[in-house]
């Protein structure tokens, strides 16, 4: 994308695609991270955690762009963004 | 953003008492988002976690007191804020703050908020505003706007609604802002200002309450509640709190609607019996 001027902002806006983490353990299946998530990378699954929550996965076509918005809305700390080169470290 | 993400630990866990996980609060409740922000908001200031300390009333969010980790002391019902002014007053150095829900500081803790911003004593009051009694049961609380259904007012409401933005601004207080969970960028960054601006800051947090205001008014679930909020809310920054009522339907102002300087409570007290002892 070519910006016509750089964002006062930019170092801290700036995302980079990620991977969603999700401590299933957490989760009490909400919804808000899918439904919210602007490039629709999550759907509910089928699985069931623990304590009885349908949680939700990711979808295998990397469509996050780690916008952060699932991350800073989900009221579990269920999950969170690591940006891909990090997760494909294996960090 | 808090440190380097790594695939095995939310990076808010820095900030939070993790092994009390996963917390009490209901599946879409908003109280969790509003820690995340908070916690965030710390971060950004670089404030030192030694020398911050939550106190938190009853209700809901009366447990944020017990997952964030920093000292922190959980009062009895409304007794919030006279707690954490003996805490300011005896140690200046400390960043006191108040995580509260509406009816802790606003029904039975009401008297001790309006004093705490008139005296414009320093500490950041952070009210999470679900506009009732959640934890209770979902009964009518002052900040349940009219017409709105309760357990107790299974009708819809007769009593006129506090607006907290006016309330404290019109008493002194020094900042005042009302975000809601669904704004988490500038929630964060409004907390921030809050906790670095002397005085008696103010940061109402609306958010969803799926249990008991959402089952009583028919307004689905959480993610439904959540949706509300993105298209009632208004952001108005700057703009007189005075209009920033909120009714059943219609808009809902949000921004940063105060943020002046006046000498804090501690300025006058240093000030005058400084002026004595010389006597
Ligand atoms: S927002 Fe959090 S709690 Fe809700 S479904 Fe997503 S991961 Fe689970
Ligand atoms: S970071 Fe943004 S784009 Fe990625 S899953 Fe979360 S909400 Fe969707
Ligand atoms: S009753 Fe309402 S405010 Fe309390 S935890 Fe449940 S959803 Fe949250």
């Amino acid at each position: 994308m070519k910006l016509w001027r750089k964002p006062f902002d930019f170092h801290e806006q700036a995302t980079a695609p990620s991977k969603v983490v999700l401590n299933k353990d957490r989760c009490k299946g909400c919804e808000y991270c899918v439904v919210f998530c602007p490039t629709k990378a999550l759907v509910m699954s089928t699985e069931m955690n623990a304590k009885g929550y349908l949680i939700p996965v990711e979808l295998p076509d990397g469509k996050c762009l780690g916008c952060g918005l699932c991350e800073a809305i989900c009221p579990d700390f269920a999950l969170w963004i690591v940006p891909l080169e990090a997760a494909q470290k294996g960090e | 953003m808090i440190g380097t993400k790594t695939l095995t630990d939310n990076p808010v866990d820095l900030y939070l008492r993790a092994d009390r996980m996963p917390h009490i609060w209901c599946s879409g409740c908003g109280v969790g988002p509003s820690v995340a922000c908070f916690v965030k908001a710390i971060h950004r200031t670089g404030l030192d976690t030694d020398k911050i300390a939550i106190v938190s009333g009853i209700g809901c969010s009366g447990r944020v007191a017990g997952y964030v980790k920093v000292d922190s002391f959980h009062t009895t019902h409304g007794r919030a804020i006279p707690f954490a002014t003996g805490l300011a007053l005896a140690n200046p150095e400390l960043k006191v703050v108040v995580f509260s829900g509406d009816g802790d500081l606003a029904a039975i803790g009401g008297n001790h908020l309006i004093h705490a911003a008139r005296r414009n004593i320093d500490m950041t009051v952070i009210c999470y505003n679900n506009f009732n009694y959640g934890m209770t049961g979902g009964q009518l609380g002052p900040t349940t706007p009219l017409e709105a259904k309760s357990t107790t007012s299974p009708y819809g409401n007769c009593d006129p609604p506090f607006n907290l933005p006016h309330l404290v601004a019109a008493c002194g207080a020094s900042y005042v802002s009302r975000w809601t969970v669904i704004h988490p960028r500038q929630l964060e960054k409004s907390m921030a200002e809050a906790l670095t601006k002397p005085g008696f800051t103010f940061v109402e947090v609306l958010g969803p309450c799926p249990t008991t205001y959402g089952r009583m008014n028919k307004l689905g679930r959480g993610v439904d509640e959540l949706r509300a909020y993105q298209e009632r809310c208004v952001v108005s920054n700057g703009v007189d709190p005075r209009d920033a009522e909120i009714g059943l339907n219609g808009p809902i102002l949000v921004g940063n609607f105060v943020d002046l300087s006046r000498p804090t409570f501690w300025d006058h007290c240093v000030k005058i019996f400084g002026r004595a002892q010389k006597k």
